[in-house]
C-alpha cells in the first residue's frame, strides 16, 4: 500500500497517536463513570426501595432532579460550579463526576424498579425463616432482581459512552475532541466523523455484547 | 468555603433571552419529533410488511443512529454536508435535520413494537368486513398503534427537548447556550447555571403532566 499525503489511510495513520489518545480518555472515562455510578446507584437505589422516608424523598428528589436535567447542562454547570467552590478539578474529573451522578439516578432508578418487581412473598418469606435485612437483600431479592436489572444497566453504560463526547465541550480530549482536532490539522471532514462513528459503533457492540453474556450468565431465575 | 452572593438581577434582566431559548429548544424538539415520526412510520412500515431488500436498510439506519453520539452526529450533519456540496443549510436547519433523523430511528424502534403488539384479530377482522389492505392500515392498525405509542411519544418528546441543549455546541442561542453567554459574560455562575436548569426541569414536568392527561383520555383500548 503506497501512503500518500493527502490520501486518508496516511492522515490516519500519521493521527493515529493522537486518536488513540481520545479513544482512551472515552475508555477512561466511561468506565469510572460507570463504575462510580453503579456502586453510588446500588446504594441510592436501596435508599430509594427500603430507606426511611426522609431519605427516600431526599433520593427520589435527588433522582428527579438528575433526570430532568440535560447532561451537557449539568456537565457544564458542575464543571464552572466546582471552580467556584475553589475545588481545582480538571475537566477530565468535573466530566466523570458529572456522568457519574447523572447516571447514579438512573441506576437508583433501575434498581428501584427490579426490586418492587420481585414478588412480595419472597421478601416475606427471608422474613420468616430469620435472614436479617442484608442477608434477605443479599441472597433472596439481588439473585432475582438482577436479571431485570441488567438490560437497562446496559443501556445506561452505552449512554455513558455516548455521553462522554459532551466532555469534549469542557476541553476533555477524548475521541470526539481528537477527530475535530485531525480534522482541524487536514480537512478530511466526512472521513474522519466516519471513522469516529466506527469506532463508537464498536466500543458500543462490545458493551452490548458483554451484557448479551451476562445476562446469559443470569438467566437462571425464571418467574 | 468561600461566600457566595447570589444577584439575580442578571436573570431579570436577560429573561427575554430565557424565554425566547426557552421557546426555540421547544420548537426545534416537537419539529423534530414530528419529522422522526413521519421518517418513523415509514421505516416501521418497511420493517414489518417490507421485503428484506428494504427492512435491512432500515436496521443498518436505526442501529447507525441508536449506536452513535448525538454530538458527533451533529458536527458530521453540520461540518460534513458542506463537503458535499449541500451547504444551503443555516445551523437550526441543519441541527432539525439531525435531530429528525435521530429522532427517526428511535420512533422507528417505538412504531414497529408498535405494530407488532397489535392483535392480529384486529386486521383479520377488519379483513372479514372487506377493507382493501390501504384502509386496514388507516382505519384499523393506525388508530391503536398511535394511543399504544402515545407513553412513547411523550417520552421522547421530553428526551429530544433535553437533546436540544446540544445545539449549543453549534451556536444556535437556546437554554444552554444563553446560561453558558450570561455565565461567561458576568460570572454569575450559580445564578445562570441554576436558572436554565429550573427551566429544564419544569419544562419537562409540564410536558410529563399535559402528556399524560392526554395519554389517559386517549388510553389504548384493551
Amino acid at each position: 500500500m503506497d501512503l500518500q499525503p493527502g490520501t486518508f489511510a496516511f492522515e490516519a495513520w500519521t493521527a493515529r497517536y493522537a486518536l488513540w489518545r481520545g479513544l482512551w480518555a472515552t475508555i477512561t472515562t466511561s468506565s469510572f463513570s460507570i463504575v462510580f455510578a453503579t456502586l453510588a446507584g446500588l446504594i441510592f437505589g436501596v435508599a430509594l426501595t427500603y430507606g426511611w422516608w426522609p431519605l427516600r424523598l431526599l433520593v427520589r428528589l435527588y433522582v428527579d432532579f438528575m433526570r430532568g436535567m440535560p447532561v451537557l447542562v449539568l456537565i457544564l454547570f458542575t464543571y464552572y460550579g466546582l471552580a467556584l467552590f475553589q475545588v481545582n478539578v480538571a475537566p477530565y474529573w468535573a466530566g466523570v463526576f458529572a456522568l457519574a451522578g447523572f447516571a447514579t439516578a438512573h441506576v437508583a432508578e433501575n434498581l428501584r424498579g427490579a426490586v418492587q418487581s420481585v414478588p412480595a412473598g419472597q421478601m416475606e418469606a427471608a422474613k420468616a425463616i430469620g435472614l436479617s435485612f442484608p442477608k434477605r437483600l443479599w441472597y433472596v431479592i439481588v439473585p432475582q432482581a438482577i436479571r431485570r436489572m441488567l438490560p437497562p444497566w446496559v443501556n445506561t453504560c452505552l449512554e455513558i459512552v455516548k455521553g462522554t463526547t459532551l466532555l469534549s465541550v469542557i476541553g476533555v480530549v477524548e475521541l470526539l475532541l481528537a477527530t475535530q482536532q485531525v480534522i482541524a490539522r487536514n480537512y478530511m471532514v466526512i472521513d474522519f466523523y466516519l471513522l469516529a462513528c466506527g469506532i463508537y459503533l464498536v466500543v458500543n457492540f462490545c458493551i452490548a455484547q458483554i451484557g448479551a453474556a451476562l445476562e446469559r450468565r443470569f438467566s437462571y431465575i425464571r418467574y | 468555603m468561600i461566600q457566595y452572593y447570589f444577584d439575580w438581577s442578571v436573570i431579570w434582566r436577560n429573561a427575554d433571552r430565557f424565554a425566547y431559548a426557552l421557546g426555540l429548544g421547544l420548537s426545534l424538539a416537537v419539529i423534530s419529533l414530528f419529522i422522526g415520526s413521519v421518517i418513523g412510520i415509514a421505516c416501521a412500515m418497511a420493517r414489518v410488511y417490507g421485503a428484506r431488500w428494504l427492512s435491512w436498510p432500515v436496521w443498518l439506519y436505526v442501529e447507525f443512529i441508536r449506536n452513535t453520539p448525538l454530538l458527533l452526529l451533529v458536527f458530521f450533519v453540520y461540518f460534513g454536508l458542506p463537503e458535499l456540496d449541500i451547504s444551503y443549510l443555516d445551523k437550526t436547519q441543519s441541527f432539525i435535520l439531525t435531530l429528525s433523523l435521530y429522532a427517526g430511528a428511535y420512533m422507528t424502534e417505538v412504531f414497529r413494537a408498535g405494530l407488532a403488539s397489535i392483535p392480529k384479530s384486529y386486521t383479520e377482522a377488519a379483513k372479514a368486513i372487506g377493507l382493501r389492505p390501504w384502509q386496514r392500515q388507516r382505519y384499523v392498525v393506525l388508530p391503536v398503534m398511535f394511543r399504544i405509542t402515545l407513553p412513547a411519544f411523550s417520552n421522547n418528546l421530553i428526551s429530544l427537548f433535553k437533546d436540544t441543549s446540544l445545539a449549543a455546541a453549534i451556536a444556535i442561542p437556546e437554554l444552554t447556550f444563553v446560561a453558558r453567554q450570561i455565565n461567561a459574560n458576568t460570572f454569575r455562575v450559580m445564578e445562570s447555571w441554576l436558572a436554565a436548569s429550573a427551566l429544564y426541569l419544569v419544562t419537562c414536568y409540564v410536558i410529563a403532566s399535559a402528556l399524560r392527561r392526554l395519554e389517559r383520555r386517549y388510553a389504548a383500548i384493551r
